[in-house]
């Protein structure tokens, strides 16, 4: 688990946290009214579940790569 | 007095109000600790939990301004206000990343301070001092706003005294918000903000979920709310074919705020009080809370609209007063029960003293450790250093409360843009000179002067109205948020310069050592 090839290999992980500053930058991406969900247009919809997206893999990268390695 | 003035939101909102401040009274016992070093006083002994660092951090960002001024923008702009959302979906990976790191050298050093860590980097007194100097204008207008806030909170509330201060009108509920503040800071320091900060979002939380479930309900549900808007004003307006267009300007503006937000001193502060790298990574996880919380609150402008409050007589007044600022403390007003406003006002108004309070601090301690003991004094005790920091601090609060009472609530929000714009100058300095050990303090001190004048006059050629300063190249439009070109010409300027400065060794030697 701490030899340094699996290391190197899952420091590839941290890559994951571009991920939703690209989806929050990128505003052609969701620059739409439509289609809305539950009553909210695309534009903040979109935003809105990007949030819990962004949390969700900083999460991933966290778990994957530094759990445990600075205690 | 107001039509607005309730006599059961007044007393429940003052029940709340005490409550909170005599518990940041008894903060000092708690952690309990030689409060007499400033390391101690300032950073709590860097003795934080993943927990209370969430806490301090929600409580240090998300400020009475946010909660007033937010809303009130989408209430305005529409759509375009949404950009403190993508803001803080990008900030958390950037804390995740980064400031873990900043946090190992600065508790290996004993840093209290960004220019601490600048002035260990380089070991160059001028760029740290600029740093420094940086820090504390972009704080003050930002505390001053929290004063603004709680003065809308206080107009909504229909509490409205004032007395006469050398021809100006000073409020007084705002006096004695202002005193209390002053008292537990200077009594607790950090761990005061720390302990209301666990009260306050009980609060916060409460009132939000109130807002976004009861509110839409009353108007008919989130479609009606957003069908209240003016289509064009939903979404952004498509790109013209010779211009980068609204949509470019939407995206620096969030890349902006979350490169500047943890470099506020503030932000920082609550940052270094972390107990370990682990706890901020952690923290970076569960900070979209937060930021969760904060789309719901910019919604509130939407359904401040949807529910008409600009034309109801009851809150004329106001709105003459704050313009849309108002927007939200009507719309508390005119939705919830009279006691139920008092705890959302309650929760704004502790909003405000828990960043204030931090604030304050923190451009207490760059005063007192990259100011005074850097220049004035520099063999001063631990003891000495913390009573001056102690002393600025209740200085700073004062300045904040002087500068809302006799200057116009324009210039401080004007200033408040440049501190913005100021605060993302110190960027290469603090961050990118923590991995890129060959850049030069003098290019650094160069690219600084070049990115503050640069946004300087961005600002003003619009008049300080607008944080977006639309560049041209030839006959192409690129609308970008002067922090960001500035910060991208500083960047420019410090790299190629480090660059040139190597060339001539001895040039190079004589400055960093």
């Amino acid at each position: 688990m701490r030899d340094t090839q699996s290391r190197s290999l899952r420091r590839w992980v941290n890559a994951l946290l571009l991920v939703p500053c690209l989806a929050a930058l990128y505003v052609p991406l969701y620059n739409f009214d439509e289609p809305r969900v539950l009553g909210i247009p695309f534009f903040y919809a979109w935003q809105l579940v990007w949030i819990w997206l962004g949390a969700g893999l900083t999460w991933v990268v966290y778990v994957v790569d530094w759990k445990g390695r600075d205690r | 007095m107001s039509a607005t003035a309730d006599s059961v939101s007044v007393v429940v909102f003052l029940a709340l109000f005490a409550l909170v401040s005599s518990l940041g009274f008894c903060a000092t016992r708690w952690k309990k600790a030689d409060l007499s070093r400033l390391d101690e006083w300032a950073l709590g002994g860097r003795r934080f939990g993943p927990m209370l660092t969430w806490l301090l951090l929600g409580g240090d960002l998300y400020t009475a301004y946010t909660f007033i001024a937010l809303p009130a923008l989408m209430y305005s702009a529409g759509g375009a206000g949404f950009f403190a959302v993508p803001y803080s979906i990008v900030v958390f990976p950037i804390v995740f990343a980064v400031f873990p790191k900043v946090w190992t050298v600065c508790s290996q050093h004993g840093y209290l301070t960004a220019a601490d860590l600048v002035a260990g980097l380089f070991r160059n007194r001028v760029l740290a001092l600029m740093i420094a100097l940086t820090g504390i204008v972009a704080t003050m207008p930002y505390l001053s706003l929290q004063l603004v806030g709680l003065e809308a909170i206080f107009a909504g509330l229909g509490l409205h005294a004032s007395i006469n201060v050398l021809g100006h009108q000073m409020e007084l509920p705002l006096l004695v918000a202002f005193l209390v503040m002053a008292g537990f800071t200077y009594h607790g320091g950090i761990r005061a903000p720390a302990v209301i900060a666990i009260v306050k979002d009980v609060l916060v939380y409460t009132t939000l979920i109130a807002a976004v479930v009861i509110i839409p309900a009353k108007l008919g549900g989130y479609g009606a709310v957003f069908d209240a808007v003016p289509a064009e004003k939903l979404t952004l307006p498509p790109a013209p074919p010779d211009s980068l267009g609204p949509q470019f300007a939407y995206a620096t503006l969030a890349l902006g705020g979350a490169l500047g937000l943890f470099l506020y001193p503030h932000a920082l502060t609550g940052l270094l009080a972390a107990s370990g790298r682990d706890a901020i990574r952690r923290n970076a996880v569960f900070m979209p809370i937060y930021a969760f919380a904060l789309a719901l609150l910019l919604l509130l402008g939407f359904m401040a609209l949807a529910a008409g409050v600009k034309d109801m007589p009851a809150f004329a007044d106001g709105f003459a007063r704050f313009g849309n600022l108002y927007a939200v403390p009507a719309l508390f007003n005119h939705m919830f029960p009279p006691w139920f406003v008092g705890v959302a006002f309650a929760a704004i108004a502790i909003g405000a003293l828990v960043p204030g309070a931090i604030m304050s601090i923190a451009a207490a301690n760059l005063f007192t450790r990259n100011v005074y003991r850097a220049y004035l004094r520099p063999n001063c005790s631990h003891t000495h250093e913390t009573r001056v920091a102690k002393l600025v601090s209740l200085l700073v609060k004062a300045g904040a409360l002087g500068f809302v009472t006799f200057f116009p609530e324009t210039s401080v929000v004007q200033l408040q843009l440049i501190g913005g714009i100021w605060i993302c100058q110190t960027l290469p300095a603090v961050l990118l000179g923590l991995y890129f050990k060959w850049l030069n303090p003098v290019a650094l001190l160069a690219g600084w002067a070049m990115g503050v004048g640069a946004g300087t006059a961005m600002a003003a050629a619009t008049g300080f109205k607008d944080s977006v300063y639309t560049l041209r190249i030839f006959d192409f439009e690129i609308p970008c948020y002067s922090a960001v070109s500035a910060l991208a010409l500083n960047v420019l300027v410090s790299m190629t310069l480090s660059l040139v400065l190597r060339e001539s060794p001895h040039e190079q030697r004589e400055a960093a050592t």
